[in-house]
Parts: C-alpha cells; structure tokens; sequence
C-alpha cells in the first residue's frame, strides 16, 4: 500500500543522508522525497512516499524514529490529508493544431503554461500524482513531451492536527 | 581577569577527563598528533596504543563489557578510520557503547580527495548509534559530551565523532565549556514500560502452564541479572540466555535450562516450541535463535520487553509488547505480581518442569571422550575446572566460541564476551586485553582457535609493553573448523579452503613476542599443562591444545526446521 510519510528533524549536515542511507539499508522502498527547512530554520521536513504492507511501515516508521536527528515520524496516509506535487513540463508545440490542444489540455487540468520557446511549451500542473499522471498521459496523445520533472509528493493532514514541535 | 584558552585538542582530552575517561585505545597519525601531543602534556587519561586501530576498537569493546563504562578510541583520517570499521560494526550489533574519535583532513580539504581523506562519517553511517563532524573547534567538548551520553542511553551503541586537523592545531583556540548533563529534543529514550501492557504481561503469565522466560544481551547491558533471577525465581520459571546474555542469570541456576538457538541446548529449545507463554527480555528474536521464523513458536503467546522498539515485531510478531529499560520493567512486572495476588498453577507447573527435566536427561551437551585425541570440550571444561568457573572470558568466533558458551557455565554477568551479533573473528585477544586493562587481578581468557588468533596476533606486542598477561588457550585444530563442520554437514564433505596448511609454531611465535607458550598434545597432560599456564599470574601465557579436528559442535538446529528441530550428535536427530 502507498504512504506518505511525514518527518520533521533537525536541520543538521548530514541529516538527510541518515535517513536515505536507512532505506536503502533496509531494503525500504522510496517512491519520491522532498525535503527542505520549514519556517523554523533548525528544523527540516521531508515528505517520503513509501510502499508496503503494514507490518513493514511499522518498521520503516520505528527505524526513521530511531534515528537520532528526528523530532517526529507521521503517516498522512493513516487520516484524512491533503497531498499536492508539481510537474512542470516541456512539450512541442509546432504548429496551432498542437499549441490549441496543450491549451485545451492544461485548461482541463487547471494548468498553467509558464514558458513558451519558438518550438515548446512549458506548463505547469499542480495536483495529487493521479491527476500529473493523467495530465502526461492526455498531452502524449496530442504532441511530444520533451522533459518533465516532478517534485514528488508533500502532504499536511486536514483539520487542526498539526506536525510541529 | 582573561579566561583560558585552549586548542581543539586539548579540548578534546581536557573533554575526556571531565566526563572521567580513564583510557584510549588508539594508533597515531598525522590528522591527530595534535591530540597525541595533548595527551602527552597530561596524566588524567592514559593511551593504550595498539598495533592495528581494528583491536584498538576491539579493546575498547572488550573495556566496555567488562566494566559498563564506554570505551574510546582514537584513530588517524583515512586507512586508520577505515580500520576502526569492523570493530564499530561489532560494537553495534551487540549494542556495545563506544566513542571512536577519527581524525580529519582539514576542512578546506575535504572533498578534495586530500591524502588520508576517507569521508568516515559516511563510511560508518550504517553501523553507528550516531555520528557527529566538527566545525567549529568551542563545539567540541559538547559533542564529545554528547556523543557520550547518546552511546551509552537507550539502546547503547558506538558513536563516530569526526575531528578536521584545522580544529585541532595549536594555532586556533578556543574557550572551553562542557555540559554533563544532556538533553536533546529529538532524542527521549524510554523508561518504564506502559502500565497497562504491563498489566496485560502479568495476566497473560499468570494465565501460562508452560511459560518460559527468554532473554539476551539488554539483561547484561542494563546490569538487570538480579531483578531476572528475582523474577524467574519467584514465577520457578524455566529461563534460557541468548548467546549474548549468558549470566545474565547464573549458569549453575536450577531453573536455568542452557543456551537457546542454533547450538542451544535441547531443553531449552524444545522448551521454546511447547511454551504457551514466552516471556522475552532483553532479546530480539535473531535468526541465529529462532531458525525458520515461519515455523516459530506458533502457538506461544509472547510478551517482548526490549528498550528499542524496532527490534520489537521485526522478525517474530510480538503480542504484548513493551518498551522500556529492561530492569525497570521486570521491577514493574514484579510490583504487579505482588499486587495482583498472584496464584501459581502448581500442578502445570509441575508436570511443565517434568517435561522439562526429561528433555535435559537427554544431556543434549556432551561429548564423547577419546582416550587419545584431546576433544575441545575437555579443554573448555578443565578451564571452568582451574578458574572456579570466575574467570572473563574472551572468545574468537568459530566452533572454539560455541564449546566455551556450552561448557563454561557463567555464574555472573558481562563474565562471557564474545562477538554474538556480527561474529568477527579476531576479536577475542584484544577483547581480553581490554577486560585485563580493567581487571588485572582477575583470570582473563581468550579463547580462540587457529583461525581467529591470527586476525589479531600482532596485538601481542601489546600485550608486552602494557603487561597485559591473559590466558590464551587456543583449540587448535588446525583448521577453519566452523567452516569445515558446514563442508562436512552440507557441503559433502568438501573442504574447500578451511585447511590451515601453513600453520606457524605459535610457540616459538609467542615467545618471540616475549611471552610463554605452552603446547599440549595428548589428553594425559591436559590437566597438568592447563594448571601450569593459569599458575604462571606475571606473564601472558600461549596455550595451543591440539584438539580433535573432527569434532563438531552439537547439538545443531536443523537448517529451515523449527526452533526445536535439531541434531543431538552426528546422524543422530532429536
Ligand atoms: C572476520 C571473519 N571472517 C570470516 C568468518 C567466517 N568464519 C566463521 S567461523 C570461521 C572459522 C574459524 O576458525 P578458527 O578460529 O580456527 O575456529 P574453529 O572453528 O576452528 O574453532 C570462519 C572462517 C568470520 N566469522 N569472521
Ligand atoms: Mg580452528
């Protein structure tokens, strides 16, 4: 089953290296992880999305909990949450046929195209990992994707329930 | 009136003697002669140096079980770091509390592929409680300090602190301030256990006709072997040890029923597989314990008292679970046996002890004697025999190791050290070295074989100039025979590789470093040599008995099979 994990640890020089270096010692999965420092600069959050049956989250959570440099380990997936990636991606746009239907495509999506070069778009979709997979497979049919990037999956649960120290 | 200053290294030793360092194992070089020299202007805290930063870790380790108190090492950057390695790793399996200081290039260097840069930190990422590089030379006496209170709290471990040459030089100094006492916000080990998972515990051993108390190293490492005995004695539990938690109730104990697992005693495993309650303290269900983890223990109930609680449900599901230090919680279990008027069923309990004996009669643990040839078991014995049973003992890793965890029964805890989770050969010597260091009155004994000695051996030289005179008995059967008895049992018989064929003569080796070799051939001078080497107290003593090269260590488990499925001798199936 996929997860997403939420962990907030210190922002210390080798942190992240800690955490990395455990799922790939333990066999864990990691299926994207975004990290950065949130609005306290000591502090870091990273978002990981996992795979796994329960028996192997509970380890994967307990071993990121060990971890000296982490403050607090969550599932998001374990309540109701909301979850957003970005995509940003270029596609050919030669000709008008091609240009109107990334048009029409990214409007669909709610998208946005942010640059545009004398042979490409670039467009830019925000959304769970569902709706970016649909987006890419939508324009494929219509034109050439050149390059996409994805910042993987961050996550905050709904309501008052909040990952703070 | 100015304050003091002081350099990087000489906060660093000046950070050791506040927190009541009494040794250093380590090697010099060049990232930390500044720390050499500091240690040379002082005598609060004395430098062991070894011959190889491998058996400076072993040591160290060896320093720790024996005492509890956290050892340290020092090591150049570079292949001295790098040959700290194995020794971190076998301080972290068994959970050994450890500081290994590893110099650094200068951190304008590194990443520069700088000579005897290795980025250690890295390296050791694995096999490390934690790790800690410095850059900013006030921060050292805090991360020593911290390095020491996380290696030694909690589930203890060793802890790598990364010291750049810049940090350390006479050129920068620095204001000195140490904090003793830690507290970190990511970082609260538990204590006690829950009260309702302990009440729980309690119900459910009150509920069992056939409990069995299983416990490992956390009983050694939480110096908590009165409160088992109190406990075991009080339920009259049948108790097993894992390799690593041997005395951890005495071995000469009536409700003791041996060592559990893969050359465990038969009661104690067939104990295991009937149980309908397993009480686990301090153990963390290993596959060298609980063979096929899809065959174990089906139908027991098991309550899992361990300090880390990843190692709780990792491979054998727990149904009772409980996190906390290991002495405390059996105090809590205890406190609630009391309150909870508890009532024994004396009739399960009788016909479960029956069982039991009946199991033991089968005197899973023995062997045949020879007339001639010596059988290693008899040299393990006529040891237990000469020391009273008090002796440390020290062991390499091999068949030798198993024969001293079977026939040298342990009256008191951190009395048997071994390396049980990674099995490293070669850290038997300076193991005993480093229990000599703390204990030199008492019979420190390394037992190895012809393997193992030889992954150390240099640390003799050691042994001469600090006068460490440990016993070394050495079954020696000329092979790797842990590996032989595997080429016999499923290889057909197949040595590949596990002759010795080029022995040297440890005798004449012993002496040229100084010490007394003592060989024994036949069984008709055992007892007599035996005796002569532990009457000899002032020098270390080599003793090499050539043993039975094919004997194996039984009883066995059978590969893939249940916990209790197991070869009582040779072809001979329980
Ligand atoms: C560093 C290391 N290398 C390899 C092994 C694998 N191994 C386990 S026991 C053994 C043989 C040990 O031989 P010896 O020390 O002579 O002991 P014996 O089994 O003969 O008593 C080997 C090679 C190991 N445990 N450690
Ligand atoms: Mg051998």
């Amino acid at each position: 089953m996929r997860r997403i994990l939420a962990i907030l640890l210190e922002n210390e020089p080798g942190s992240l290296s800690r955490i990395v270096g455990l799922f790939s010692q333990r066999a864990f999965n990691i299926e994207s992880l975004t990290v950065a420092p949130t609005d306290d600069q000591s502090l870091s959050r990273i978002t990981i999305t996992t795979s796994g049956d329960d028996r192997v989250l509970e380890q994967i959570i307990k071993q990121v909990n060990k971890l000296i440099d982490v403050i607090k380990v969550t599932d998001l997936t374990e309540r109701s949450h909301v979850e957003r990636e970005l995509l940003l991606v270029k596609l050919l746009a030669m000709n008008d046929k091609s240009r109107t239907e990334v048009k029409r495509i990214t409007d669909i999506f709610r998208g946005a195209i942010i640059d545009i070069g004398k042979q490409v778009y670039t467009v830019q979709i925000t959304g769970d990992a569902d709706k970016l997979d649909a987006f890419i497979s939508a324009v494929a049919n219509e034109t050439e994707i050149v390059e996409v990037v994805r910042s993987g999956t961050v996550g905050i649960a709904r309501g008052e329930k909040a990952l703070r120290v | 009136m100015t304050t003091e200053l002081y350099t990087g290294a000489e906060m660093v030793v000046k950070a050791l003697a506040a927190l009541k360092v009494k040794y250093i194992f380590g090697y010099p070089g060049g990232s930390v002669l500044d720390i050499y020299d500091a240690i040379f202007n002082q005598d609060k805290v004395e430098h062991i140096l070894v011959r190889h930063e491998q058996a400076a870790t072993h040591m160290a380790d060896g320093y720790t079980r024996a005492t509890g108190e956290v050892g340290v090492v020092l090591a150049t950057s570079g292949p001295g770091a790098t040959n700290c390695v194995t020794g971190i790793a076998t301080a972290y399996m068994d959970s050994i509390p450890m500081v290994v200081l590893a110099g650094q290039v200068a951190t304008s260097l590194i990443g520069d592929d700088a000579f005897q840069e290795t980025d250690i930190v890295g390296c050791s990422r694995p096999i490390v409680k934690h790790s800690f590089s410095c850059r900013k030379l006030e921060d050292i006496p805090n991360i020593i300090s911290k390095a020491f209170y996380l290696a030694n709290s909690g589930r203890p471990g060793p802890v790598v602190v990364e010291l750049p040459k810049d940090m350390l030089i006479p050129q920068n100094k620095g204001e000195f301030h140490i904090d003793t006492e830690i507290k970190l916000r990511s970082y609260n080990p538990s204590v006690k256990g829950h009260p309702k998972q302990i009440k729980k515990a309690v119900k459910t051993i009150k509920s069992a006709e056939r409990l069995v108390v299983y416990t490992g190293g956390g009983i050694v490492l939480a110096n908590a072997s009165e409160q088992l005995t109190e406990l075991v004695e009080r339920l009259n539990a049948p108790c097993t040890n894992t390799l690593m938690g041997l005395g951890g109730i005495s071995g000469v104990h009536p409700n003791f029923i041996g060592m559990l697992g893969m050359h465990g005693s038969l009661e104690a495993n067939k104990a295991m597989a009937n149980a309908d309650v397993i009480l686990a303290l301090g153990a963390r269900f290993d596959d060298r314990v609980t063979n096929n983890v899809s065959k174990f223990c089906p139908n027991a109930t098991i309550i899992h008292v361990d300090i880390d609680p990843t190692s709780i449900s990792k491979t054998i599901n727990a149904h009772i679970p409980i996190v906390g230090l290991v002495d405390t919680v059996i105090e809590q279990l205890m406190a609630e046996l009391s309150d909870s008027d508890y009532q024994q069923n004396e009739q399960a309990l009788e016909s479960w002890w029956q069982q039991i004996e009946e199991w033991r009669n089968q005197k899973s643990i023995s062997y045949k004697a020879d007339g001639d040839k010596i059988k290693p078991q008899q040299v393990i014995e006529s040891m237990y025999e000469i020391t009273k049973g008090e002796a440390y003992v020290c062991s390499d890793v091999g068949q030798h190791q198993m024969f001293a965890a079977q026939y040298y029964p342990f009256a008191k805890p951190r009395q048997w050290i071994n390396s049980g989770g990674l099995g490293t050969m070669g850290f038997g010597l300076p193991a005993a070295m480093g229990v000599k260091v703390a204990f030199p009155d008492s019979h420190v004994i390394c037992v190895t074989g012809d393997g193992s000695i030889q992954m150390n051996i240099q640390e003799l030289s050691t042994c001469l100039q600090y006068n460490l005179p440990v016993v070394i008995v050495s079954l020696n059967n000329r092979s790797l025979g842990m590996v032989r008895q595997w080429q016999d049992m499923i290889y057909g018989g197949r040595h590949s590789s596990s002759y010795m064929e080029s022995l040297p003569d440890f005798i004449k080796l012993a002496e040229s470093y100084g010490h007394v070799g003592i060989q024994i051939n036949h069984v008709s001078e055992l007892e007599e040599k035996m005796t002569e080497a532990f009457s000899i107290r002032n020098r270390l003593v080599f003793v090499d008995v050539l043993v039975d090269e094919t004997e194996h260590v039984y009883p066995m488990q059978v590969r893939h099979g249940a916990v209790d499925d197991m070869w009582i001798r040779k072809g001979e199936k329980a």
